[in-house]
């Protein structure tokens, strides 16, 4: 079974692809960058396919973000 | 009062003031920090007077650049004066990054053997600048330095540049081949030429703080994301020669810098680091916001720029001194070589094509860090605050927090002047690179280090089995055709009678790093960069590929 990758996927260009994120922001207010992130999301998901890997993600993120939050463990 | 002595350089009258005829300079250099005194030294050491002028007669007030990689040091050692300077610097290698209380990660600089200077050391600019001015000192009759000699004007002509100076006693006027302007970011060069000074400000104020402590501080460099003990967004500490530690708090744009640079104000932002325990006197503070920016182009004519002249950019990640002194390795050899007649003055132009790319590179990385660390919408802070949230547990998250990524050696593979590289050779030296350093057996049977063996002239290093080997490259170094070619032999056990300069590959790091294999030679430029590598001895390759560097500003 395939697991949530934990490393660096991004072969040492990670500064570059925040860089990009956050320029993928400029201009757009708060509503419009919220529905970026929003289809973001959707289409990343939907490359990774495996149901099982988007639901360790979903946990992952949603660790520490109030009431609801899933058992998965964060500190292993 | 602080802990370094500050003593004021002697002020003369220039004997031009005296009515002689102004003499005509190779080169003058304008400001007499790190990068104009290293550049003296360097010229200095390749033979080529040059007169150095400098506004002031005091080293750095502050101790403003601490942070000097290994790449700088290897050039203060080819510059006579690294041992010093790490001897006197704190030698450091590991960095420790926090969120709040909570340690994220860890990194090691140099995790690898085998190097003769450290990954970084921490050093206040005030040390490195006394020590450059002493070392300066000892080529009287090649460096005439001239404290309290002001430019107030720069004219070019076609041959040369004529430079107005004003001195405590009255102005006078100075022609040079070339002006090499190391003035600073504030460069008085630079606005005598009308010259745009093109970049990006950033929003955010610092305040640094030197403070004395006998405290039991380790010497990694901490940096604290959103610390608990300080309202600002993020601290760094650093630790210096003499018990000093540097920290540096942000404290956001809309911060009073005329309150915050106030002793007494920042002294109380240091206990709440240090805790209440510890004895801190305070030594220098400096509260500053910044910019990237650069030059187009750091040759104009015969004016050079060098430095924070031609190029500045954040403090987070140690690419301004060092970048500096990167600079210098690349242009005073280039320059020597013009100045004497061996080179067209069209080498130069490749200075201007290494050395911009080598700050765009500072650049990029030092804005990178600089918006992961003062988000400025509150998309930008979720995606930040994501990363750090992250960090702890996913390590593809560590490589996203950036609060500072420091200063490697600019790497020049595929620029124009270096030769193409003969795939048959194994190792990552490949051209353009600069050369690692390796632990060897010298000449005299003593222990040496591989870089001490190369700069400042054109080297060969021959891989060599045996005598018979050596003594065919002997035979045979008049078909390079390279009046000032240095040749060492590589050996992997010492025969003591080569008529090559030999060095013995004590641990297999030469061998290991450069891919040597019995045959192989590699061209070193005079920087300590591969200019081109092949499988076998061959003086007119060699040869040709040095002509072509040395004619290779006209690509």
């Amino acid at each position: 079974m395939t697991h949530l990758r934990r490393d660096d996927g991004f072969a040492g260009g990670g500064d570059a692809f925040y860089e990009q994120l956050v320029a993928a922001h400029r201009g757009l207010d708060d509503a419009a960058s919220g529905a970026l992130n929003a289809r973001l999301v959707l289409l990343l998901a939907n490359h990774v396919g495996d149901p099982a890997v988007v639901a360790e993600a979903i946990a992952a993120a949603r660790c520490g973000l109030g009431e609801g939050a899933t058992s998965t463990d964060q500190e292993r | 009062m602080g802990t370094y002595q500050y003593r004021r350089y002697p002020y003369t009258a220039p004997p031009e003031l005296g009515g002689g005829a102004a003499s005509r300079r190779p080169v003058i250099i304008v400001g007499a920090g790190p990068v104009g005194l290293a550049a003296a030294i360097d010229l200095a050491q390749q033979g080529i007077a040059c007169l150095v002028l400098d506004d002031n007669d005091v080293v750095s007030v502050g101790s403003r650049a601490i942070c000097w990689a290994k790449r700088t040091l290897e050039i203060f050692d080819r510059l006579g004066v690294a041992a010093r300077m790490v001897a006197k610097g704190v030698t450091w290698q590991v960095g420790r990054v926090y969120h709040r209380e909570r340690e994220l990660y860890r990194f090691d600089l140099l995790p690898e053997g085998g190097h003769r200077m450290p990954a970084f050391i921490n050093l206040q600019q005030y040390y490195v600048e006394q020590y450059l001015v002493e070392r300066a000192r000892e080529f009287p009759g090649l460096i005439d330095l001239r404290w309290k000699n002001a430019v107030t004007g720069v004219r070019q002509s076609a041959a040369g540049v004529i430079v107005t100076v004003q001195t405590p006693d009255g102005a006078y006027q100075l022609e040079a081949d070339w002006l090499v302007a190391a003035d600073g970011a504030k460069s008085t060069v630079r606005t005598l030429l009308g010259l745009p000074f093109a970049g990006r400000t950033f929003e955010e104020k610092f305040l640094i703080v030197d403070v004395r402590m006998d405290a039991d501080y380790p010497s990694d460099r901490r940096f604290w994301f959103q610390p608990t003990f300080d309202p600002g967004q993020s601290v760094l500490i650093h630790r210096q020669p003499d018990d000093v530690f540097r920290i540096d708090f942000q404290l956001g744009w809309d911060a009073d810098a005329e309150a915050e640079r106030q002793p007494e104000r920042a002294m109380e932002r240091v206990r709440r680091v240090v805790g209440p325990g510890v004895q801190c006197a305070y030594e220098w503070c400096s509260v500053y916001t910044f910019r990237c920016a650069r030059l187009e182009r750091f040759v104009h004519g015969r004016v050079v720029f060098a430095g924070d002249a031609a190029h500045v950019v954040s403090p987070f990640g140690a690419r301004g001194g060092n970048g500096g002194l990167q600079d210098v390795d690349n242009l005073c050899w280039k320059l020597a070589r013009v100045v004497r007649g061996e080179a067209p003055p069209a080498l130069i132009d490749s200075y201007d094509r290494e050395r911009t790319y080598g700050a765009d590179e500072n650049i990029r990385h030092s804005s990178r860090t600089t918006a992961f660390m003062t988000p400025k919408t509150a998309v930008e802070r979720q995606l930040r605050d994501g990363v750090l949230a992250l960090a702890g547990s996913f390590p593809f998250a560590r490589g996203l927090v950036n609060s500072g990524r420091l200063s490697k050696p600019c790497q020049l593979q595929g620029f124009p002047g270096f030769a193409p590289d003969d795939g048959g050779v194994g190792g990552d030296m490949r051209p353009g690179t600069p050369c690692d350093d390796a632990p060897v057996i010298g000449a005299d049977g003593r222990p040496a280090w591989l870089l001490g063996h190369l700069g400042s002239r054109p080297t060969a290093i021959a891989f060599v089995a045996g005598r018979r080997e050596a003594s065919d490259i002997a035979g045979s170094i008049a078909a390079a055709g390279i009046a000032d070619l240095a040749v060492v032999a590589i050996t992997d056990r010492r025969h003591g009678d080569l008529p090559l300069t030999e060095l013995t590959d004590r641990d297999g790091l030469v061998r290991a790093r450069f891919g040597g294999a019995s045959g192989v030679t590699y061209l070193i430029r005079p920087d300590q960069h591969v200019l081109g590598r092949w499988r076998g001895w061959d003086p007119a390759a060699l040869g040709a590929a040095w002509r072509n560097c040395l004619g290779s500003g006209q690509a």
